[in-house]
């Protein structure tokens, strides 16, 4: 026992400046209280009652309203092009953007493991501010939560959204048609290779950097243009293959698509090629598939183009062949994508 | 990496592929050893550019797919000793032993982890003095130098809490085996060009000349395959027997030296169990005399790996190029890569496997 603690009080008085997350941060009390006042309110109010309630009330114009949640446990929190805070909001907008909807306002839940650095967390919330400035979004309301040391991994956030269709018509799976052009809005596989090369500690050079953005922009410039969207999906988990495998069963029609046209930058097939991945299965959190009439491809393409000098026609939907296919064209034929089994692992030579 | 780009020309290869035409006058069967080759062939439809007659079979050099399932038992077991932690390649670890695989005893709380060069489990030995690190030491000639430089470098830098678990193969005694079963139809080799830009091509000598076949040195992208395969061909219609190398952007004729000699020093061959296979002699490397101390099976005397279980998978017969995937009744039905019965589907350097992925033609759309 040392000479000090004779002095101290039995309830121990959290430590106010702690440069950790505790328990106590979570309790509702005292330190919560400090945690929305001194990081999430300076990085998300823009009005005073932001952030003040229960809930958070909304002004909605009348007609269709798109809403989507999601949840984030990406390791590692920082990664070169991004960290967790953008990646949930871009997250969620690009989920909105993929309905027709214009982004208006999300929600962000956040389940912090006790001994999480203060100034992570500071730094996280601020690009959680700046990636919803940049997607034209507010972040209204929102939840913490502290777990005990080694029951969470850091930090996981879950953010809900809703958004306000602007599309003039449906846009969803059940609107692609056989003749529609496949269009991507750029080279794919960056995020994915771009985390794994953090977590493994592979040192690419130059690093690969995510491609994490918000993709409203692009996809207002589209139903702004009048351009007929049949179907937009973000290439996330599974990457390009997953999604367009999951359209083509959901539509019952089937799709070719041409190797030569997907476009990948030289350092993430690089990557890929020594780490024996497909590209067409990697993660993207920028990047999405559009399905439009053929009339309208060379529109739809000259505006992707405007955002991402990389974005490429890839492919058609067929008028025959077998319902929820998707074949890839190479060198001397073509093959059936399929959905992955399990995860990609890197091969070992 | 504008030499992807290069090698897979859709131009040229439409030239190689005429070439080879060309010079065709009757039916071959010609077997490329590596299991990259084999992804790259099926991946990129070589097979369906050659001349009808000109048959491709797929050979045993996948080395997670030939690794014993007692094996996989064994480094299971020692896996989810609570002492252990256990380091290996990503895509060993979703193969199934006789029972379980590596990612399953994860799940049940065993500390595996995925390393992308062996080097690295010596460094988590480092890290990690109170625990034991094994790392599970498979491949071919091609991943055997790095095997062989971490025993060296734990030596060296004093890291006793280090050990291997051995399966490492060798290509040419597999090869003499192949070609020494009577079943066997291969009248070509493609030779794998990075086991060779190892060990070099000398060893591949004595088998053109006893078995009376062309071996041809051959790289992984599609022109290097298309070249090799013209190389071998232009031999069996000249009526020749002789190892050429095709891959000579990296392969010279004695490897590389050190690379050789790291593994001599570390490793002494031996007797070696192949999945589907079975026992083929001095096929194997095994920690020599001197080095046997960094032999995880010594350091756990009590986990001894047990024999294969007998199965009705056909994968013996497609590794030693006697059937193709679509000759097995399980194939895509009963066997696929998410319930895998047996070697060849569950890497994906696997025969079975790339056909699953890439050859499941009933499914194409008509272009």
């Amino acid at each position: 026992m040392n000479g000090g603690s004779a002095f101290s009080p039995n309830c121990p008085v959290p430590d106010m400046d702690s440069k950790h997350i505790e328990l106590a941060h979570g309790s509702g009390g005292l330190l919560t209280h400090r945690l929305i006042e001194d990081i999430f309110r300076p990085a998300f109010a823009q009005s005073p009652e932001d952030l003040t309630h229960d809930g958070a009330l909304i002004d909605v114009p009348a007609g269709q309203v798109a809403f989507t949640t999601d949840s984030y446990v990406v390791q590692p929190l920082f990664f070169p092009g991004g960290d967790i805070g953008s990646l949930a909001v871009n997250g969620a907008v690009n989920d909105l953007a993929m309905c027709g909807a214009r982004p208006v306002c999300l929600s962000a839940g956040f389940v912090i493991e006790e001994g999480f650095s203060v100034s992570d967390l500071r730094r996280i919330a601020q690009s959680m501010q700046s990636a919803a400035q940049a997607a034209g979004v507010r972040l209204v309301t929102g939840d913490t939560k502290v777990v005990e040391r080694g029951k969470g991994d850091g930090l996981y956030i879950n953010t809900s959204g809703i958004g306000t269709v602007v599309a003039p018509a449906p846009v969803s799976p059940r609107q692609v048609r056989p003749g529609d052009s496949i269009l991507v809005s750029g080279d794919l596989g960056r995020h994915g290779m771009a985390i794994m090369a953090v977590r493994e500690g592979l040192g690419f050079e130059p690093p690969i950097v995510s491609d994490c953005a918000p993709v409203v922009a692009p996809v207002l410039r589209l139903i702004g243009e009048g351009i007929p969207l049949h179907c937009l999906r973000d290439l996330t988990r599974g990457g390009l293959a997953t999604a367009l495998i999951e359209i083509a069963r959901t539509a019952g029609v089937a799709m070719l698509l041409e190797q030569s046209e997907i476009p990948v930058s030289p350092p993430v097939r690089g990557a890929c090629e020594i780490l024996g991945l497909d590209p067409l299965y990697v993660a993207n959190e920028g990047r999405f598939a559009a399905l439009v009439p053929p009339q309208a491809a060379e529109a739809a393409l000259a505006v992707l183009r405007g955002f991402d000098p990389s974005a490429a026609i890839i492919g058609t939907v067929q008028e025959q062949g077998v319902p929820g296919s998707v074949a890839l064209r190479t060198l001397g034929g073509s093959y059936a994508l399929d959905l992955l089994a399990c995860e990609q692992l890197p091969r070992i030579c | 990496m504008k030499h992807l780009d290069e090698y897979r020309d859709p131009a040229a290869a439409r030239r190689y592929a005429d070439g080879i035409a060309a010079i065709v006058t009757r039916p071959w069967t010609i077997m490329e050893i590596c299991g990259g080759q084999t992804h790259s062939i099926v991946r990129h439809g070589i097979d369906h550019m050659l001349p009808e007659g000109v048959t491709l079979l797929h050979g045993p050099g996948c080395p997670v797919c030939v690794t014993p399932p007692g094996m996989i038992d064994a480094a299971i077991a020692i896996a989810s000793r609570p002492d252990v932690i256990f380091c290996s390649f990503g895509d060993m670890l979703r193969v199934p032993g006789n029972d379980r695989s590596l990612l399953a005893a994860k799940a049940r709380g065993a500390d595996v982890r995925m390393v992308y060069s062996p080097l690295d489990a010596v460094q988590i030995a480092q890290d990690n003095p109170g625990r034991e690190v094994v790392f599970f030491a498979i491949g071919f000639e091609t991943t055997a130098p790095a095997t062989a430089m971490t025993v060296l470098q734990a030596e060296s830098r004093g890291v006793a809490n280090f050990s291997l678990l051995v399966s490492h193969v060798l290509v040419p005694p597999a090869m003499d085996a192949l070609l020494g079963d009577p079943a066997n139809g291969v009248q070509g080799f493609l030779a794998a060009g990075h086991v060779c830009t190892i060990t070099g091509y000398r060893d591949y000598e004595p088998i053109a000349r006893r078995y009376s076949i062309p071996i041809v040195v051959t790289g992984f992208e599609p022109l290097d395959l298309l070249q090799g395969l013209y190389m071998v061909i232009r031999q069996l219609e000249e009526g020749r027997c002789e190892v050429e190398n095709q891959y000579n952007r990296s392969v010279r004729p004695d490897g590389n030296p050190a690379a050789r000699e790291a593994m001599e020093r570390v490793f002494a061959v031996q007797g070696q169990d192949w999945r589907g296979m079975g026992r083929i002699e001095a096929s194997g490397l095994g920690l020599s005399e001197r080095y046997v101390t960094f032999d995880a099976l010594r350091r756990f005397p009590m986990i001894v790996p047990g024999p294969e279980r007998a199965s009705d998978c056909i994968s013996g017969e497609i590794l030693r190029g006697v059937r193709k995937p679509c000759d097995c009744p399980a194939f895509a039905r009963g066997c696929t890569p998410g319930h895998p019965l047996g070697a060849t589907m569950v890497s994906s350097e696997g025969a079975c496997a790339a056909y699953y992925r890439y050859r499941r033609t009933a499914l194409e759309p008509t272009a």
